[in-house]
């Protein structure tokens, strides 16, 4: 029978959202569910993996899956893929999934497509999947050749998280880290401070641009985040000018998001920008130009001055959520 | 020791997209075409370890077809690049057949290199595929999303960021695959002599066939192309900055339901 591998990505004993979203999907196609996951605790997401739907866990509950090593996770992974011939295989967009499946893909001789915003999957294991194109101008359908596992990372967010119908109890199955002299050494890994989600993870994120007016103002963006629960994120103009992180920049040169609400503010919405962003469910403009390119984006826009209207809003949320 | 960096000719980001009539792909007609701008940091750090003396000669490699790419690789070679090789190919190939004929074409031109450098992505179809796929078939570590490189002799410390501002430090045993990300140079412009002087540097050509890759080695194709929906027009939202504020929390509350 046709079965789904989904490769499932966990922080402090859950699943994370993108995983459950991956599990929801696999679950509609009726196939059998396999799911890896990767790292200590690992082998504790029995239970959560069943309550999903999952078959089959295959889990490595080994701290040596603790960091990301790209050589150490392509010859375990490609290793399960060749054993399990799933038709299918599911992980997020996330920078992890989209270091290590294209080596995997090459490595057993199948297909890999990520960054997908739709996929549909048949009872014979068959898949259709859409993805943006040239920055999001248009899209296009993926068909896979000669692909014996269909790889497909799924961009987080766009998937609805249903809930499973009967939960089952998951056979495990743990895999050891091969004993191998590696060529990639993970030296150091410094966690970022913010301790929130990543831009391209964020279910709401509050961007700054130049009509911040000075870096200084960011303050403002992260009290307003902090009342939405939002990641900050920021225009190219004020990470080149050295306010904030080129980790905060969206858009070409940045990261692509495509959050639920994306609210910029003092953002002019350069093509460059809109390219990393125009993929959001909702967009809110704030900007003095009432001809700035934003608002030809956006589903609500305000002409006046960010640095205004920012703190009134924060307030006007704090209300709106504390009742 | 040799550095050989691919590259990748993409519509310039400020290019229209049309698409064919038949939906199978974007319509060529009056399409600009650049090199890839992640190419560029792969480039410029090609050239600077070259000058640096980390290496011996930098080889520019692209493939797509001819007439048109070669384009790309006379800007590499007006930066300061060695020499060039284009692999004549057609316009659909996927990572994994394009991963297979460069790594085909390095093999080609003696296949020692001390580093192999891409861009972390082309902004055409945004993949990020090719780089860690010629790693696969060039037997040697990879690593992507590259903000700074230190090369040694026998190693190189690079630094990637990841998610949430994370850093990762890898050290990768020589011969290397990197994929370069912005932050990690400035890439220089050509200058006047130098693109004078790239005229004149040689560009070799090698079919599909010569680099052992062919159409069956695609995985990948894209079809059924769409144009995005149109949206509907924006709703603004007038008063005074507090009436704004409050509509618009309204709003995103009640209306469009995401707060």
């Amino acid at each position: 029978m046709a079965h789904v591998l989904v490769f499932t990505e966990f922080a402090n004993g859950q699943l994370k959202k993108g995983s459950l979203e991956l599990l929801s999907a696999a679950r509609k196609s009726g196939l059998k569910i396999q799911a890896l996951a990767l790292g200590t605790g690992a082998k504790g997401l029995a239970d959560a993996l069943g309550k999903e739907g999952v078959d089959e866990a295959i889990v490595g509950d080994n701290a040596a899956f603790d960091k990301y090593n790209p050589e150490l996770f392509t010859e375990v992974v490609a290793g399960i893929l060749s054993g399990k011939k799933p038709e299918v295989v599911l992980a997020s967009s996330t920078m992890l999934a989209r270091d290590l499946f294209p080596r995997v893909a090459a490595r057993i001789g199948t297909g890999v497509t990520s960054d997908c915003t739709e996929i549909e999957i048949s009872s014979s294991g068959d898949v259709k999947a859409r993805r943006p194109m040239y920055a999001g101008k248009c899209t296009a359908e993926v068909a896979f050749e000669n692909s014996p596992s269909k790889i497909v990372l799924m961009r987080p967010n766009q998937l609805t998280i249903t809930p499973a119908t009967a939960a089952k109890s998951p056979t495990v199955e743990e895999v050891s880290a091969p004993a191998k002299d590696l060529k990639t050494l993970v030296k150091e890994i410094v966690k970022g401070t913010s301790g929130k989600l990543d831009l391209t993870e964020a279910n709401i994120i509050v961007a700054g641009g130049r009509g911040m007016k000075e870096p200084g103002n960011f303050k403002m963006l992260e009290d307003l985040a902090d009342v939405l629960g939002a990641t900050v994120g920021a225009s190219r103009a004020v990470v080149d000018a050295g306010w904030v992180p080129h980790t905060m920049q969206v858009g070409q040169t940045g990261k692509t998001v495509a959050p639920t609400l994306y609210i910029a503010a003092g953002i002019s919405g350069a093509i460059q920008h809109l390219a990393g962003m125009s993929g959001s469910k909702v967009i809110v403009a704030i900007n003095k130009d009432a001809n700035a390119p934003i608002f030809q984006k956006a589903t609500y826009g305000i002409v006046g001055d960010a640095f205004e209207i920012v703190p009134l809003l924060t307030e006007e949320f704090k209300k709106l959520l504390h009742h | 020791m040799k550095i050989y960096v691919c590259i990748k000719q993409v519509p310039d980001t400020e290019t229209k997209i049309k698409l064919k009539a038949d939906n199978g792909g974007i319509d060529p007609t009056g399409v600009k075409w650049v090199m890839n701008p992640y190419d560029e940091f792969a480039v410029e750090e090609a050239l600077k370890l070259k000058e640096g003396g980390k290496a011996t000669s930098v080889t520019v490699i692209t493939l797509g077809p001819k007439a048109r790419v070669v384009e790309a690789l006379r800007t590499a070679l007006a930066m300061g690049a060695d020499d060039a090789v284009v692999v004549d190919a057609p316009e659909d190939l996927d990572p994994s057949a394009t991963a297979k004929a460069l790594a085909g074409a390095i093999k080609a031109e003696g296949g020692d290199f001390k580093f192999v450098l891409t861009g972390k992505l082309a902004i055409d179809d945004n993949a990020a595929s090719v780089s860690q796929m010629l790693a696969e078939y060039l037997q040697a570590p990879h690593a992507t999303v590259v903000s700074k490189l230190e090369a040694g002799d026998t190693n190189a410390t690079i630094e990637r960021e990841t998610e949430g501002g994370t850093r990762e430090v890898l050290q990768l045993t020589l011969p290397a695959v990197i994929a370069a990300n912005k932050g990690l140079n400035m890439p220089r412009y050509a200058s006047l002599p130098g693109i004078m002087k790239a005229k004149k540097k040689p560009v070799k050509e090698l079919t599909l066939e010569a680099v052992g890759a062919s159409a069956a080695d695609i995985r990948v194709k894209f079809k059924n192309y769409q144009l995005p929906p149109e949206k509907p027009a924006v709703k603004m939202i007038s008063g005074d900055s507090a009436a704004q504020a409050q509509t618009l929390a309204k709003l995103l509350r009640e209306e469009a339901k995401v707060i």
